[in-house]
Order: C-alpha cells, then structure tokens, then sequence
C-alpha cells in the first residue's frame, strides 16, 4: 500500500497548550481515512496542519514532520499556496464566497492563474459534476451561491475545492450542520470521489466513520490511541480506551 | 391612590410630547427660515457667475468650483489612506496591543475641535504650500483620516472568517484573499466614511479660514488647488461677517443645506443598494 501523508512525531502548541502529542500516522493513498475523538482531543487540528491552515492562527507552534510526496511540508522551499492547491479543504459549516456559484468554482483555477474562458467553464462543470451539483445548478450558474440550502452549498465547497484538481481532500465535520438527507448525499459523493482523491474526514458519527472510512484514527487529549482498518478499531479495538469511547462510555 | 398615578402617567406622556414636539420644531424652523430668507436670493445668474466688484456682481460658482476641488482633492488622498490603514490593522497587525492604541488614538483624534486642525495644517501645509485649497484638502485629510478609518475596519471586522479561511484553502495569498474575498465586504463602509467625510468637508470653516484662504477667483483643478480660495462654507462666512451680505450669506447656506440633503439621501440609496446585493 502507497502512502500519500506521512507524519513522523507531529507536536504542535497553542502558546502553552500541548495540543498534538507525538503523532506519527501514514495515510494510504486513494482511501477514506476517519478521524474520530471526543471534543478537544486535537483531531480538528491535526486536519488543519495538513494543509498548514494553522499557520493562520498566532501562537501556534510545531515540531515534527509532515512528509507530503516525498518533502516535508514545514520545509522553507514549500510554496504554502502550492501545498493548499494540492491538499484542499472541506470545513464545518458551508463557507461559499458571497459571489455567483460560476465565480465560487472559479475562484480557485483563477488564482492559480488560469483566465482562459472556456477552460474555466469546462473546469466549472467537471467540478460541479463532481460534486454532484451539476444538474441542481447548471441553470443558474449566474446566480448567488449563498441562495442555496445548506447541503447545496456544501457541496458546492466540495466542487470549489475540487476545482483546483488537488489530491487530498481534508474535510473538517462537513455534514454536522446538515439535515439526514443532504448528509447521506455528501456521504455517498465522498464514497465515490475516493477513487481519485484521497479523503481525511473529522467525524463526530460514529455511524458515519463506519459507513464510510477504510480506516479511522481515534485521538484523545492530542494522542493518536489507535489508528487501523475501520472494521478492525470498531469490531476488535486493541485499546480500552477506543472500546470506552466507541460504545460510548465517555466524549 | 390611583388618581394620582393617573395624573402622573399622563403628566410624563404630556412632557415627552413637548420634547419631542420641541425638537421637530426648531428643526423645521431652522429649515423654513433658511429657505425663506435664502431661496429668493437664488438665481441662475448666482449660481453660473463670479463675483466682480466692477460689476457690482456678485455670483458663487467659483467658491462652488473650490468645494468641489477641495472634496474630490480630499478623498481622493483620505480614502486610500484610511481604507490601507483599515486593512493593515484588521488583517496584518499582529499585536492587539498596537492596534488598540491605534483604535484609541483614532478615536481622541476625531473629537479634537477642528480649529486646532486648522492651527496645525497652516503651520505644516500653508507654511510650506502657502495658503491655497490643498494645504486645506492636506488639512480635512487628517481631520477625517480617523473617520474613514474607523468606518471601514468595522466593516471588515463584519467579513466572516470562514470567507477567509476558504479562500486561503484554495491555495489564495494574503493579497488575493483580501482583494477578492475581504474589500468586497467592506465597500458599504468605505461608502459611509466617504459620506460622513464629504459632509463633514462641506460643514468645515474653522480649519480651512486657516489654511486655504479667501478668494474667490474661478480656476480649473490644479491652478485652483494651488491657489488660494473660499469654499462655500468659508465664503458664507466671508459675505455675513465682513461684507455684510445677509442675503448672500443665507442663499449659500440654503444652497449647502440642499447638498447636504443630496448627499444623505444618495447615502441611504447607495446602503441600500449594497445591502441587497449582499443579501443575494
């Protein structure tokens, strides 16, 4: 099996807070990879350094290495905009830019340069397509994404990121503000898009971790506990703290 | 008992009518006494003519002419000032320290009474431009630095986050994501500053009898605002204390009220105008 992210003894710091202890993980490559913990247990942050979101926040520092094809992506040569072109982002709540959904699908190929006008529009459709959206939305393109509902414009983030044809997808609890039936949508959309991405999901369902992830990691208090083949951390989980949390004696 | 807590419910309401019927009528005698005194000095000729003594004219269009100069001059050095200001504060500054100072300072810095701003801009910018419209336009840019300033950052403290991080997570630089994502937000505060900037410019005759001077020759842009003259403000003050010309004095004043009146109405259009278009 390929690896695609590798991290070899990750901490991170915010200020004093030690908040990732030690984590060493290898991600296959073309699989759906859970990440599962209680509240505050570092699994949120541990997503956002992928992609050196946290750079963004003050005070955070990190040790350790995150190696992403082959280079460690804390390296001084690691072009940061390059790094997030590659590994996207899916978040909690849908975020669409207050602008036409063409323009919010665009807004990605257009900052990294491409302007040519029926390039844009093939890359709005095999996004939108990709995302399951296309049908819902291809008479009106035009129109402001944010009139969408909710599991719309979460999957127009989807389309959004995948527009920049990245090959990580970390997504950050991307159904927990959606009804049953936008949730299963994107659940069946993220099945099918793990044949040509690879997808990192921070999950608070433990259904949904089982229904959809080949492997799942289970954080506490910044450690990584237990990190293997979905089946086996749900049937057989070697950590009594994993068996506690999975059959939810605590979090 | 109940008597008299009736009367005294009825004694307050009948107090608050007074206030309130007080208030609206100072303000519309205000109005009306300025249009009647005022309206009937307005001609075309007034308007469209400068004042000649030889002719025994007198008309306002250049002391039009220099508002005009001194607002467009004024923004046009303030807005870029104030917006970037904005911007570094809310979206650079890392110490939130500094930026509190900065906020404060900003704050003291609009409640100085402007005749000391007038006291400051002759000895910097007349002493070194001598007196003309841009020492007064230099002068009105810091007075209303603070206000656009203040106007904007709140505006873009309104831009969500998540817009930020989304652009960010689409591999955007810092410049990208607040070109694209962050001054778009903030446009209606810029348009706020710029309205309360240019009525404040209009209003402003303390600092520019310092700075920009009295006359009243007609000039295009750039000959103007490197010589000296009157905006209407300062010219009304000119035509009531020194000349004695009430009729005059109170035709400008009706003439800047109706201004004043455009500019606040264009202001709530264009609110609502950008209030919508956010709304989808």
């Amino acid at each position: 099996m390929s690896y695609i992210v590798t991290t070899e003894k990750l901490n991170l710091w915010y200020g004093e807070t030690h908040a990732l202890k030690d984590i060493n993980i290898s991600i296959p490559k073309n699989s759906i990879t859970a990440l599962i913990g209680p509240s505050g247990c570092g699994k949120s942050t541990f997503l956002r350094t992928l992609n050196r979101m946290n750079d963004l926040i003050q005070n955070v520092s990190t040790q350790g290495k995150i190696i992403y094809n082959g280079q460690d992506i804390f390296d001084k040569n690691v072009d940061v905009n390059e790094l997030r072109r590659n590994v996207g982002m899916v978040f909690q709540k849908p975020n669409p830019f207050p602008m036409s959904i063409y323009d919010n699908i665009a807004y990605g190929p257009r900052t990294h340069g491409i302007t040519n006008r029926a390039r844009l529009d093939e890359l709005v459709e095999e996004s939108l397509r990709g995302a399951a959206i296309w049908d819902e939305v291809k008479d009106r393109l035009k129109k402001n994404a944010l009139g969408l509902s909710g599991g719309q414009q979460q999957r127009i983030c989807i389309a959004r990121a995948l527009a920049v044809k990245p090959e990580v997808l970390l997504m950050d609890e991307p159904t927990s503000a959606l009804d049953p039936i936008s949730t299963s949508r994107i659940e069946e959309l993220i099945l099918n898009l793990k044949e040509k991405y690879t997808i990192i999901i921070v999950t608070h369902n433990m259904q949904q971790a089982v229904r959809i992830s080949d492997n799942t990691a289970f954080f506490l208090l910044g450690e990584l506990i237990e990190f293997g083949e979905t089946e086996k951390v749900f049937s057989y989980p070697k950590d009594k703290r994993t068996e506690d949390y999975i059959t939810g004696r605590f979090g | 008992m109940n008597g008299k807590r009736k009367f005294y419910t009825f004694f307050m309401r009948g107090l608050m009518y007074v206030c309130s019927l007080t208030t609206a009528a100072l303000l519309i005698f205000m109005l009306c006494y300025i249009t009647v005194k005022g309206a009937p000095n307005v001609s075309w000729k007034f308007l469209t003519t400068k004042p000649s003594y030889l002719k025994g004219n007198i008309g306002i269009l250049p002391d039009i002419m220099n508002t005009v100069y001194i607002v467009l001059a004024t923004l046009l050095i303030v807005l870029p000032l104030g917006v970037g200001a904005a911007i570094y504060l809310t979206e650079y500054a890392k110490s939130k320290k500094t930026v509190a100072v900065i906020e404060y300072a900003a704050e003291a810095l609009s409640g100085i009474p402007s005749i000391i701003y007038g006291l400051v801009g002759m000895l910097l910018f007349s002493a070194n431009f001598g007196t003309c419209l841009l020492a007064g336009a230099l002068t009105l840019v810091i007075m209303n630095l603070p206000t656009v300033m203040r106007t904007t950052q709140e505006s873009l403290k309104t831009v969500p986050q998540s817009y930020r991080e989304g652009a960010f997570g689409l591999g955007a630089g810092k410049w990208r994501v607040i070109r694209t994502v962050v001054m778009p937000g903030c446009i209606d505060g810029v348009i706020t500053g710029c309205i309360l900037s240019v009525g404040r410019i209009l209003g402003e005759s303390a600092a520019l009898l310092f700075t920009a001077g009295f006359a009243h020759a007609l000039n295009g842009i750039l000959s103007g605002l490197t010589s000296s003259g009157a905006t209407l403000t300062v010219a009304l003050y000119v035509y009531a204390k020194e000349e004695g010309e009430f009729g005059v004095a109170f035709a400008i004043a009706f003439i800047l009220m109706i201004m004043t009146l455009i500019i606040n109405m264009s202001a709530s259009l264009v609110g609502k105008y950008f209030a919508k278009r956010r709304r989808v």
